[in-house]
């Protein structure tokens, strides 16, 4: 009841300092589309409604007067609505130089368009050869091992995964930061595996986060390791073990004493916990503990802390899936940071954006696996006889192959569109809701069909597609942990 | 650079298109909804004015928009199939049933605009086309159709003998685009389709549909009888060849696919906003950064829908984006026909049960999107048929093998 069903109404205030608790900004826009019509537009309502009401007069027939009224109706609109569109671009262009523009909307063409630019081909291609050459081969030993294999994951940090999220002035590879890159990248290599793609990625999750949010002697201290040669295992711990998990409802607290935050909680399924040199921790800022009933849940913030600090513990917490990536629990006691260790001075609308990010990215693994699943099966149902044909003669099987295309399809352009929406520099909170709903419902359809698709050779782990099947469950319900 | 936002140059267009379906379809949506039969005189009034639009260049709002441009361009096109299909949405927000009933802007007029030759074009201009494809023993199967041309030298025609049935907009329109065959025994390539004039003493309509919804647009069954047509209405080539011929025509549903998603599309949006101004009067707002799970049930089941909204709408929009870059989009047009038409119906079904009596009852029109939003699952190819073929595409299955 406490998360329940009127989130809007969860602002309050703390009586001591006044300052907003849990007044985590509420995503709710009331039309599916947004600026459908400029103000300047509605002018011609008032006509149409007019208009209806002459239309449907009897009189107009009965004077025979229908011909020559839509005669002038025609006319009327030709040019009343050539007019309307000359205002309308007068309009929007003055708009432009009086509205605030954030950084990167300068380099939208207003277009829709579905093809990558030529870095993003280029990153992508590279990034698609290294899942198929080298992810996708080590893939099951890895699972089995629940580690990667030695070295594989300095050898995709080459590729500039934790590049992305920093700015070229410290040393980044890309000029304009963009998610779409990071999706596209983040796709190409679950295709090969989703679990040592989480491995690979979390790092960067950490040095985008830094990039993205930090102050400039956070920045100064911890990114050029990330630009260098030898990149420290680092790690987004959001996630805590419970039912019904919230980002926006954290029970790791951070306690101001002194000048100091003091970390106590337990995170949940973090990767290669136990060899991260550094993590960005989610904690809730001035909660107030209460014995037996529920406290106020303080206001949700990230913090940098180094593995190396006092109190600071993890325990190995392997999943269904995500093997790869040695997932495990951080368990902070008593961790005292500097009050420096905080991002961005806590600013709620960051912390959103760093959950609606991870949630992006997430999507993005999934429907890179997604493919691989559907690509799996195709020749898989073609090759597999039964009553004297292929499966795939059969509506049965070849419809769920239809399914799993509209599928991934959906997932995948869902997640595209959260992506550009960052870049453009849009709200994005809807739709990375979406694509994450997309995410967990067909994400985890899509590897149940894969199995069954390949009855009880599926289910044993000669084919791939068990562990799509225990991975792709766990991509709807992870927070945080990776950022696009 | 990626971008799937609506085209800023859309933008006055989507507008008129909303304020259409505001000032227009809705306010006469439940009239014609209960007078089935009754012609929609308001639509005259409206066709006049989006010859208007379309005359003043600012972009098709309909079916005639679906023409493939030959021209050729350098870069990324947003052309006239996006800008059709959402505006589309947008009219069927408002109703679909008047939507589909828009003179001049039926099917057969999207069939003439893909494979008329210029001639044609010209000569039909101005018309207002219903398609004729269907008949009572033939539906999904298009290339088993009974009816018969039968080309007569003397005379230069086609005598057509056969029936048809589910003819939207047959009534009213000028012209019925019908689909016969040249010589029944050598399959789908002898298929043609044919212009006959409404007005032909061969082709008699000898019936009216009351349906489930749509009841705005009219569907009718006509008898062709010995209906002697110019060879010169042959739309596409006489000659009967195997290979081009049946795809030739059924190349027409590449562009129209995504106008039916499209109206699934807009039919879902307007259900869903309704919905959400209904649960906000009892105190549900959904909150898209707190995970499902921890909001209420009718909140979690909005977010559901909207995703599946937000996914047919986005591969709707990249099947007329394929379009617009002359890129093939058979594959994604079936995509959004299939994902979109299964949508339209669940989202519809799914906002009744969420708004209780208040969407089943008259008074409000959630309950006739319901019955609307079912035909946009079968026409223009069933859901059954688009996975068939979306599956025939990804496994490379010929009709022979996968039946």
């Amino acid at each position: 009841m406490a998360h329940g069903c009127a989130p809007s109404a969860t602002v309050s205030r703390n009586k001591t300092g006044g300052i907003p608790l849990g007044a985590v900004p509420v995503a709710t826009r009331s039309t599916l589309f947004e600026d459908t019509m400029k103000l300047a537009d509605r002018g011609m309502s008032l006509g149409l409604r007019a208009l209806n009401r002459f239309a449907g007069l009897e009189v107009i027939d009965r004077i025979g007067m229908r011909k020559f009224s839509e005669r002038a109706v025609q006319g009327a609109t030709k040019n009343g609505f050539r007019a309307a569109g000359v205002i309308g671009r007068t309009f929007a262009a003055t708009q432009k130089q009086g509205a605030p523009v954030r950084q990167a909307s300068g380099s939208g063409s207003g277009q829709f368009d579905l093809t990558p630019s030529d870095e993003q081909q280029m990153m992508q291609e590279a990034a698609r050869e290294f899942a198929a050459a080298e992810l996708r081969p080590a893939a099951e030993q890895a699972d089995t091992d629940a580690a990667p294999p030695e070295g594989l994951i300095a050898q995709s940090a080459e590729l500039g995964t934790t590049l992305l999220g920093v700015p070229e002035e410290l040393g980044g590879a890309v000029e304009e930061r963009s998610a779409v890159t990071s999706v596209l990248m983040a796709e190409a290599f679950a295709h090969g595996d989703l679990s040592l793609a989480f491995a690979a990625l979390a790092p960067a999750a950490v040095s985008t986060a830094i990039g993205l949010w930090g102050d400039a002697d956070q920045q100064a201290t911890y990114l050029p390791a990330f630009v260098g040669e030898d990149v420290p295992g680092a790690a987004l711990a959001v996630q805590e073990p419970r039912p019904l998990f919230d980002p926006f409802a954290l029970q790791t607290t951070a306690r101001r004493e002194g000048g100091e935050f003091v970390l106590n909680g337990v995170k949940s399924l973090v990767p290669g916990v136990a060899t991260a040199e550094l993590f960005v921790v989610a904690a809730a800022i001035d909660a107030v503990p209460a014995n037996g009933v529920p406290g106020t849940p303080g206001r949700p913030a990230l913090f940098i802390v180094e593995s190396k600090s006092t109190g600071v513990q993890t325990a190995p917490e392997p999943g269904m899936g995500l093997r790869a990536a040695q997932t495990g629990q951080l368990l902070l006691d008593e961790v005292r940071v500097p009050a420096s260790a905080l991002l961005a001075d806590g600013d709620p609308e960051v912390y959103a954006e760093a959950i609606r990010l991870g949630r992006i990215a997430w999507a993005a693994l999934a429907t890179g696996t997604a493919q691989a699943a559907l690509d799996y099966v195709i020749p898989y149902v073609n090759e597999r006889q039964a009553f004297g044909e292929p499966i795939s003669h059969r509506q049965g099987v070849a419809f769920a192959v239809s399914n799993l295309a509209i599928d991934v399809n959906s997932l995948r352009l869902t997640t595209y569109r959260a992506a550009s929406r960052v870049d453009l520099g849009k709200d994005f909170a809807r739709e990375a809701a979406l694509a994450r709903r997309l995410t967990a419902d067909k994400g985890m359809e899509i590897g149940s069909q894969a199995v069954q698709m390949l009855g009880g050779h599926g289910y044993v782990k000669d084919h791939p597609v068990e562990r799509w099947y225990r991975d792709l469950r766990a991509a709807g319900l992870i927070e945080g942990a990776l950022l696009v | 650079m990626i971008n799937l936002e609506s085209p800023k140059k859309f933008k006055p267009l989507i507008s008129q298109a909303r304020q259409v379906a505001e000032e227009v379809l809705r306010p006469n949506s439940r009239k014609y909804d209960l007078a089935e039969h009754a012609y929609p005189k308001e639509l005259d009034m409206l066709a006049a004015l989006i010859d208007g639009l379309n005359d003043s260049g600012t972009g098709g709002a309909g079916a005639t928009g679906v023409r493939r441009d030959e021209s050729k361009s350098e870069g990324n096109r947003n052309g006239t199939n996006l800008s059709t299909v959402l505006s589309i949405i947008e009219t069927c927000w408002g109703d679909v049933g008047l939507t589909l009933t828009m003179p001049r802007q039926g099917l057969g007029n999207s069939a003439i605009a893909s494979v008329a030759d210029d001639e044609q074009l010209k000569r039909f201009e101005g018309k207002w086309a219903a398609m004729a494809i269907t008949e009572p023993d033939v539906g999904s199967d298009a290339s088993a159709v009974k009816t018969t041309a039968i080309y007569d030298e003397k005379t230069d025609e086609y005598v057509l003998n056969g029936t048809k049935i589910f003819v939207t907009s047959g009534e009213r329109a000028d012209l019925v685009v019908v689909w016969a065959s040249l010589d029944p025994s050598k399959g789908r390539a002898a298929i043609k389709s044919f212009v006959v004039e409404r007005s032909n003493p061969g082709m008699q309509l000898i019936r009216l549909e009351h349906k489930l919804g749509i009841r705005a647009s009219d569907t009718a069954q006509f008898v062709l009888e010995d209906c002697r047509v110019p060879a010169a209405n042959l739309l596409g080539t006489p000659e009967i060849d195997a290979k081009k011929s049946f795809a030739g025509a059924m190349q027409t549903f590449d562009n129209t696919r995504p106008l039916v998603a499209a109206m699934a599309v807009g039919v879902a949006k307007a259900a869903l906003e309704l919905t959400r101004e209904k649960l906000a009067e009892v105190g549900i707002e959904v909150d898209y950064d707190r995970p499902a799970a921890v909001q209420s049930s009718a909140a979690a089941t909005l977010l559901e829908l909207e995703s599946d909204y937000e996914a047919s709408l986005l591969l709707t929009m990249q099947a007329a984006w394929m379009a617009d870059n002359r890129q093939p989009n058979s594959l994604q047009a079936s995509l959004a026909k299939a994902k979109a038409g299964r949508t339209g119906t669940d989202v519809a079904l799914r906002c009744v049960e969420l708004c209780g009596s208040v969407g089943y009852s008259e008074a409000d029109l959630l309950e006739k999107w319901a019955r609307d939003a079912k035909i946009l699952d079968i026409f223009e190819g069933t859901q059954q048929i688009q996975l068939l073929i979306i599956a025939r595409q990804l496994l490379k299955k010929s009709s022979a093998d996968l039946k």
